[in-house]
């Protein structure tokens, strides 16, 4: 028991550095997106008030095509959509650990989270 | 105010948030949307899709300094994922038909309760009682580092404590708050979990919820590069700084400040939620 709880530990020790890692990076890409953004439109006057989505700001694809042209506001998203994507990943390497342990339940499990996760993320649907 | 000045502000006071979140422990995303909605006067979904990002980001970067702790408990953090999940999407689904002023008054609500909690002082307790059957079909049951050695805890309260995460997954969505205080308050009442076991799995725990929600929000348009690149920034500098000067600084006199904010904060949403000026 006590070696497999050691590995445990020192496995979701990398998670968490990955983890961190991976809040670095998205926020490097959304402080760039975010500099850029205000150097276009900053004197622009700041409305928030009324809701108004922007449809291709809200899509994987649209985002996607937005920071192929370079579009400042599609990289803060960009960004942002990597953030929304760390904890996802944690779960899927969770899941990678239950995998290697054999643990059938927790396999189950974490999938059916990881499943919840994902399709809110791809489609959107609640 | 031009977009510039706007971000600014944003920054400074999301910068705020996360400074006091982290060193209180209570987490800045209560503190977010009502500085959005009530002095920026920045609709409510916009407010909401930004605070949950910033949530996000407090969470997994915290990740590393609570796994060295070695307290977390991931088979209860998956197992009571299935109903914060399950709870944000739904919250989500929800949020589309809740009036705004439902959701002012529920947030004035939330906050009360988290100005309560604050001041209740932390009890640590270890339950040897034999754990709930459920408990121990999903091997659930943990050991935690004490000044003694390992010390084993069982747990209790399964249903109750994964009823009440689904609650607090509908309540993360609706309100883009990551619920640490009733995750917290879940495991460490009803399922009789060390305190300290309660709080890392609870942090485990809100990336993940606040994930499920803003994956949908951000369809829906929710999630606005203007609003969310100052918070995300700001409460991420704030949580930093707050990590960093946790061991100097004196949290009884900033858990009443923060006590303080939050029932302002909380007074302002149930006036504005109630005279539906939101």
């Amino acid at each position: 028991m006590t070696p497999s709880r050691y590995t445990d530990h020192q496995l979701e020790l990398a998670i968490g550095r990955l983890l961190q890692a991976g809040v670095l990076l998205a926020a490097v890409v959304v402080a760039v997106g975010g500099i850029a953004m205000l150097a276009h439109h900053g004197q622009s006057p700041a409305d928030f008030h009324t809701f108004r989505p922007l449809a291709e700001l809200g899509s994987l694809l649209g985002i996607a095509h937005g920071v192929m042209s370079r579009d400042s506001q599609a990289i803060v998203q960009l960004g942002l959509v990597l953030l929304i994507a760390t904890p996802i990943a944690r779960v899927a390497f969770t899941l990678c650990a239950f995998v290697l342990q054999r643990d059938r339940l927790y396999v189950g499990i974490t999938t059916a989270v990881l499943a919840l996760l994902v399709y809110g993320l791809i489609w959107g649907r609640a | 105010m031009s977009i510039l000045a706007f971000s600014v502000v944003v920054a400074l006071g999301s910068f705020a948030a996360g400074l006091l979140g982290s060193l209180t422990g209570l987490g800045g995303g209560i503190i977010v949307v009502p500085m959005l909605t009530i002095l920026l006067h920045v609709d409510l979904r916009y407010a909401i899709g930004a605070s949950l990002v910033s949530v996000i980001a407090t969470s997994s970067g915290a990740a590393a300094a609570y796994v060295r702790e070695g307290y977390t408990n991931v088979r209860i953090g998956i197992f009571l994922e299935v109903a914060t999940t399950l709870g944000a999407l739904a919250g989500a689904a929800l949020a589309g038909v809740i009036p705004n002023s439902a959701l002012a008054v529920l947030f004035g609500l939330v906050l009360l309760s988290t100005a309560y909690r604050s001041l209740g002082a932390a009890e640590e307790h270890v339950t040897t009682q034999p754990s709930h059957p459920w408990a121990t079909r999903l091997r659930l049951d943990g050991t935690y580092p004490t000044s003694s050695g390992m010390q084993a805890y069982s747990v209790q309260g399964v249903p109750a404590g994964f009823s009440l995460m689904f609650v607090a997954g509908i309540l993360s969505a609706l309100l883009g708050i990551g619920s640490g205080v009733i995750k917290v308050l879940a495991m460490d009442r009803i399922m009789q979990l060390p305190f300290k076991v309660s709080t890392t799995t609870s942090n485990f725990m809100i990336g993940v919820t606040a994930a499920a929600s803003a994956g949908v929000y951000l369809h829906r348009g929710y999630i606005d590069p203007f609003i969310a690149f100052p918070v995300t920034i700001g409460v991420l500098c704030g949580a930093l700084v707050g990590a960093r000067v946790l061991a100097r600084a004196r949290v009884s006199w900033l858990k009443s400040i923060f006590t303080a904010v939050v029932l302002i904060l909380a007074a302002e949403m149930l006036y504005k939620g109630i005279t539906g000026g939101l």
